[in-house]
């Protein structure tokens, strides 16, 4: 059972170097497992989805990313988010602007809207996942989506991101452009939505998650809950890593041990292990005084557990089904 | 720590070995001024920057260093913890070391009133269109961290206070935004849409087209005629300045390309990272941007025992299940070494892709500590083991 059965709208957020895209391409594939046409949205022109996924490019176009192999899954969809072509189509659909669009392009409104005016590419961007996930009369034959997952900017800005409507406050203070984000608005401060924030069990992610935390409840923006990405396996137990810290361990026995396995355990092998094992302990113990932090954020928390070999496709599905098995999707 | 003369992986994927970052002899060179470290977010920019200026330091240099977003508790330690903008002396060290954060919407507001009358200063910063810019604009960071640097430059010429610059720069998801700010908002301020606006008050009859009429009423319906207004007010306060940003932001280019100035690419050994390093590096090479080697941080230190992951994995799924101690940690210690040496692998792997595609770039490899880094010491320890030195 998912712990966001009425959510539509994941929002997944992190400081860089997390892991946040692939939590988010895995959090896609994790709804489509449970039967729901999901889109996969990126708004960052990093181009990360195509990447993760081994196919070309993304063009500004929903595109067919994991057909559902199974029966009664879902599929997969994906599109990579472009403010200037967002804006283009936006005037298209509600203005008719057909010559005077490209009069706007050459005149160097279309760079200037989407790149310097403030707020104005985050409401197009936004703006364009609300389309998405209330298909309306305007974009006819157009998919429906049990679930939109947007792999968002990183939690610095992930709270102005998403707070379009203060970020045009002092600007826009009527006019269609503030009305289009009091709409995208009532959607992001809804029980549809939830902002997930990815973190690693370190210092400065885990401070920037729970600044991210408060900084999205100060401006009403639904918190889901905090994935932690990359979690170190968890073999040694307390004890063992204990001895390892202690330096107690006692190498005789452990090389015994694994001499019964068939390893040829010469003491340097032995002394390594353990020096491994040390530095492993050690982090652990870091962790784990993160991880108090984070549980005190006080939402649900997810962990999935760093892969040896590297993210790749298999690995997404990987991550995908532990994500269902703990129930954030 | 970890065990001193800990070695990182070796160079086996390519053929030709990848050419070594001397640290100590960059720190060193007299002649070197500006040192900017550069690379993806998340991959230990801000701490590769402090522990450089630190060793530079102590190695007998002047030196400032400009960070954007250390954590708070390496900012508190270097004393850098209040924002205000200006460099200060960090305590705990014998070397001459300053340190700032940069503020960058102090640094944006001292440009405006360094280049305008107080009256028209006054003016501008009040307009809730240059707030918006100064404060949210994605680039503004890029820009004024530039900004600060021209700054600091002039500053260190002038009165000889250092002799070594360190900067290192925001944490944006592409490393190639610091390079394009500048030019992005140079063009902004002397664009097209600019100069359109400033048209009613002083253009050329011919610009008073039907396409610029139509311009006007699309953006009048479109974000509303009080945004037209506050742009145009903004923008014909701005009209004087605009050539004195343009020729700062020239002026910073140049900097840049300049002799004393070396780039180094920070990276994490992750794909995305040094996908980004890789362009990041391309791109300097067309600016004829100086580069002075790649700085791979928290690799997986090989464990050099002749022990594979296969064999120590088929050894893990032996004694998984035992229920004594002693193999029970023998289990999960196998797990780790077997975790470890594939890490290496794959690293060593994604090294060798880089090294193949760019076989010039002088490396060094940083292997990744158990534990975090905030304070002098550990940026010591960073320090030193950036220069090979095998005292770490």
């Amino acid at each position: 059972m998912s712990d966001f059965p009425n959510v539509q709208l994941h929002v997944v957020t992190g400081k860089g170097g997390t892991g946040k895209s692939t939590v988010a391409a895995s959090l896609a594939l994790a709804h489509a497992s449970k039967g729901k046409t999901v889109l996969l949205c990126e708004v960052e022109g990093r181009q990360g989805i195509a990447q993760m996924f081994d196919v070309p490019p993304l063009p500004y176009e929903e595109r067919l990313l994991a057909k559902h192999t199974e029966h009664g899954a879902g599929d997969v969809y994906a599109l990579a988010i472009d403010a200037e072509a967002a804006l283009l189509e936006y005037l298209a659909m509600y203005y008719r602007l057909g010559r005077a669009g490209k009069a706007l392009d050459r005149f160097g409104v279309i760079d200037f809207a989407t790149t310097i005016a403030p707020g104005v590419r985050d409401v197009l961007l936004t703006g364009k996942v609300y389309e998405a996930a209330k298909r309306n009369s305007r974009n006819k034959g157009a998919r429906q989506y049990d679930a939109i997952v947007l792999d968002a900017p990183p939690t610095g800005r992930i709270a102005q991101f998403l707070n379009v409507n203060h970020e045009l406050a002092g600007l826009a203070r009527m006019g269609p452009i503030k009305s289009q984000a009091d709409t995208v608005m009532t959607l992001l401060t809804s029980p549809r939505t939830a902002v997930h924030l990815v973190t690693v069990l370190e210092e400065m992610p885990v401070q920037e998650t729970i600044d991210g935390v408060a900084e999205l409840r100060e401006n009403g923006l639904p918190v889901g809950g905090v994935v932690v990405n990359l979690v170190r396996p968890q073999d040694l137990d307390e004890e063992a890593r204990n001895a390892l810290l202690d330096g107690t361990v006692d190498e005789a026995a452990l090389g015994k041990a694994l001499g019964s396995s068939g390893i040829d355990a010469t003491p340097e092998l032995v002394h390594s292990l353990v020096a491994e094992g040390r530095d492993h302990a050690e982090r652990r113990r870091l962790e784990d005084s993160q991880r108090t932090l984070v549980e005190a954020i006080g939402v649900p928390t997810y962990e999935l557990g760093k892969l040896a070999g590297g993210v790749d496709l298999g690995g997404l599905y990987e991550l995908a089904e532990s994500l269902c098995e703990q129930g954030l999707a | 720590m970890t065990r001193s003369g800990a070695r990182v992986g070796p160079m086996t994927a390519h053929h030709t070995p990848t050419p070594h970052l001397d640290v100590d002899a960059l720190l060193d060179d007299p002649r070197r001024r500006i040192i900017v470290c550069c690379g993806s977010g998340g991959v230990g920019k801000t701490t590769t920057a402090a522990s450089l200026a630190l060793r530079a330091a102590e190695r007998g240099r002047r030196v400032v260093v400009l960070t954007i977003d250390p954590a708070r508790r390496l900012a508190q330690s270097m004393g850098i913890d209040a924002l205000d903008n200006v460099p200060r002396p960090v305590r705990g060290t014998t070397g001459a070391l300053d340190a700032m954060m940069l503020d960058m919407k102090r640094t944006f507001d001292e440009v405006v009133e360094s280049q305008a009358t107080p009256e028209k200063a006054q003016q501008i910063l009040s307009n809730p269109f240059y707030i918006a810019v100064s404060s949210s604009f994605a680039g503004t960071q890029e820009y004024m961290a530039m900004e600060k640097l021209g700054q600091l430059d002039k500053d260190a010429r002038a009165s000889g206070r250092w002799d070594l610059i360190v900067v290192d720069t925001p944490p944006s998801r592409s490393a190639l935004d610091f390079l394009d700010a500048p030019e992005r908002l140079s063009s902004f301020l002397d664009g097209k849409f600019m100069r359109l606006l400033l048209a009613p008050a002083r253009g050329p009859a011919r610009l008073m087209t039907a396409g610029f009429n139509m311009v006007t009423k699309a953006v009048t319906t479109i974000i509303g005629g009080q945004v037209l207004h506050d742009m145009q007010a903004f923008v014909s306060a701005f009209d004087t300045l605009f050539g004195g940003f343009r020729q700062r932001a020239q002026r910073t280019f140049e900097l840049l390309q300049a002799d004393g100035t070396s780039f180094l690419v920070v990276a994490a050994p992750e794909p995305d990272a040094l996908r980004e390093a890789a362009y990041f590096v391309e791109r300097l090479s067309e600016e004829q941007m100086p580069l002075a080697g790649l700085v791979v941080n928290r690799a997986s230190v090989d464990p050099e025992v002749g022990l594979s992951a296969a064999a120590a994995m088929s050894g893990y799924e032996r004694l998984r299940d035992s229920s004594d101690d002693a193999s029970r940690m023998a289990a999960g210690l196998l797990r780790l070494h077997a975790d470890r040496k594939l890490a290496v692998e794959r690293e060593t792997r994604l090294r060798g892709r880089f090294a193949t595609a760019h076989p010039d770039v002088a490396t060094v490899v940083l292997p990744a500590l158990p534990t975090d880094v905030h304070d002098l010491d550990g940026l010591r320890r960073i320090g030193a083991l950036l220069s090979g030195d095998g005292a770490a």
